[in-house]
């Protein structure tokens, strides 16, 4: 190695300008393959106020659980077709939603297989980087996830999205930054 | 002008965006298992002190935001050393030069950025999208929540977008970008900067940074910019004056080249 990676800085207050073309609240434009799922959910400081100025973004596998990384499919916003790949910005209450499809389990570089997941990056105004995370689906798989397991078990439950009681096609996750239920948050 | 229009029709890969009728491998698992048995790809952590901590308290916004807990390590699997790939049609020439985009000519003092976009083992990153924001000559961003007290530039909106070349080259028009004042402590002002969002060819490859100016005095006081304990690592967030692509007559040059995490070579080495 004889290169250093180029060190973050924060977004700031007024990413909106340079990131909002590919803000997209439809991850899997109609017609993707698998089950349609929407997720919302609200980011919150370490006051319990809510962040109207933050952005996350998805990247997640097919219903298959394959990842979409090829050239051949390109992210184009004059084409819909799913990519995997969603960023959404909160609004004023800090809230976000977005609809996808359920992906599939896919494995770990052993072989082992991760139940269904988004990848999720938070970035912001007072975040001088980003925080990763992870938002899991309510599946069996849960139990016998690696990453999991590999969480404090009082703490696995931040990464764990939940059905909306009226609705099995809605789930509902928080992203918190500090306090009793601070979100896990990962160095990968 | 529409962003199709800029498509550029001889990648193959742009054109065969709108066909995907892949149908579900019947042994998913299978095709899998054989990317698995070549060595494990592993991209590089980050050197010591070359990042930043989420809680730096002389950035005071860092202090509710920043989580407390430690971050738990993750291994990289197959959503983390892969990431979406971007089309051509997301930019054109009007993403390229900041300057024109309203018409008119911004205000401002005309430079173009260049350089280039590498891994930490010197390859180049081709075709690889960089996403670019800043304020207008004044110190202003073209944003509701900017209220600072000067002209907005109805010819700058100061947003852009360029793709890396093959050479993992880049470059854009852009005018220099002013310094403002901010609320995090007494008569605190940033530095000019440009903002820089990079995705790179995988999840953990993901940066945001800010380019700053030669010379500035604010650099010493801004706590962004200090904010990482390498020295070395922060002053190469300065871009330097580019005596070579300085267009007589016409506009001042900087250089900026952007290092992104690197795939290790071999197996294990993390």
């Amino acid at each position: 190695m004889s290169l250093q990676a180029t060190t973050w800085q924060t977004v700031g207050p007024f990413f909106r300008l340079g990131l909002s073309h590919l803000n997209g609240a439809e991850i899997a434009p109609s017609g993707t393959p698998g089950e349609v799922v929407t997720v919302e959910g609200r980011v919150l400081d370490g006051c319990g106020d809510p962040v109207s100025d933050a952005v996350v973004e998805i990247w997640q596998a097919d219903a298959n659980g394959r990842y979409n990384a090829s050239e051949e499919t390109a992210l184009d916003t004059t084409v819909s077709v799913f990519t995997g790949f969603g960023r959404v910005p909160t609004d004023e209450q800090g809230r976000f939603r977005f609809s996808t499809v359920r992906p599939g389990p896919v494995p770990t570089q052993d072989g082992d297989l991760q139940a269904p997941h988004l990848a999720v990056r938070v970035m912001m105004r007072g975040l001088l980087r980003d925080l990763v995370t992870r938002m899991y689906f309510p599946s069996e798989m849960l139990e016998s996830d690696p990453v999991l397991q590999s969480v404090p078990e009082d703490r696995r439950g931040t990464l764990t999205a939940a059905h909306l009681p009226a609705s099995e096609a809605t789930v509902v996750w928080n992203i918190e930054l500090q306090g009793e239920r601070e979100t896990v948050f990962f160095d990968c | 002008m529409s962003l199709g229009e800029h498509r550029d029709e001889g990648r193959d890969g742009v054109k065969q965006s709108q066909d995907r009728t892949e149908s579900p491998s019947p042994n998913l698992y299978a095709s899998v298992k054989n990317e698995l048995e070549r060595p494990p790809v592993i991209y590089r952590k980050y050197g010591p002190g070359t990042q930043p901590n989420h809680l730096h308290p002389q950035y005071a916004s860092s202090n509710s935001r920043a989580p407390r807990h430690p971050l738990i390590s993750l291994p990289q699997s197959l959503g983390e050393i892969t990431g979406p790939r971007f089309a051509l049609s997301l930019v054109s020439p009007s993403t390229a030069d900041l300057t024109g985009q309203q018409g008119g000519a911004a205000i401002g003092e005309r430079i173009f950025v260049s350089g280039r976009v590498l891994d930490e083992y010197e390859k180049p990153v081709p075709h690889t999208l960089l996403e670019i924001w800043q304020a207008n000559a004044c110190g202003r961003y073209n944003h509701e929540l900017d209220q600072h007290d000067a002209p907005l530039d109805p010819n700058f909106l100061g947003t852009g977008r360029v793709m890396t070349d093959e050479h993992g080259q880049y470059r854009f028009k852009t005018i220099k970008p002013g310094s403002y004042p901010w609320r995090n402590h007494y008569n605190a002002w940033r530095p000019a900067h440009i903002h820089f969002s990079l995705l790179g060819p995988a999840f953990v490859t993901r940066l945001v940074t800010q380019m700053y100016f030669p010379g500035d005095p604010l650099l010493p006081y801004d706590p962004i910019f200090n904010c990482t304990a390498d020295e070395k690592a922060r002053n190469r967030l300065i871009s330097s004056f580019d005596s070579d692509t300085v267009i007589p007559e016409y506009a001042l040059a900087f250089k900026f080249d952007i290092v992104l995490r690197g795939r290790n070579e071999t197996p294990f080495e993390v």
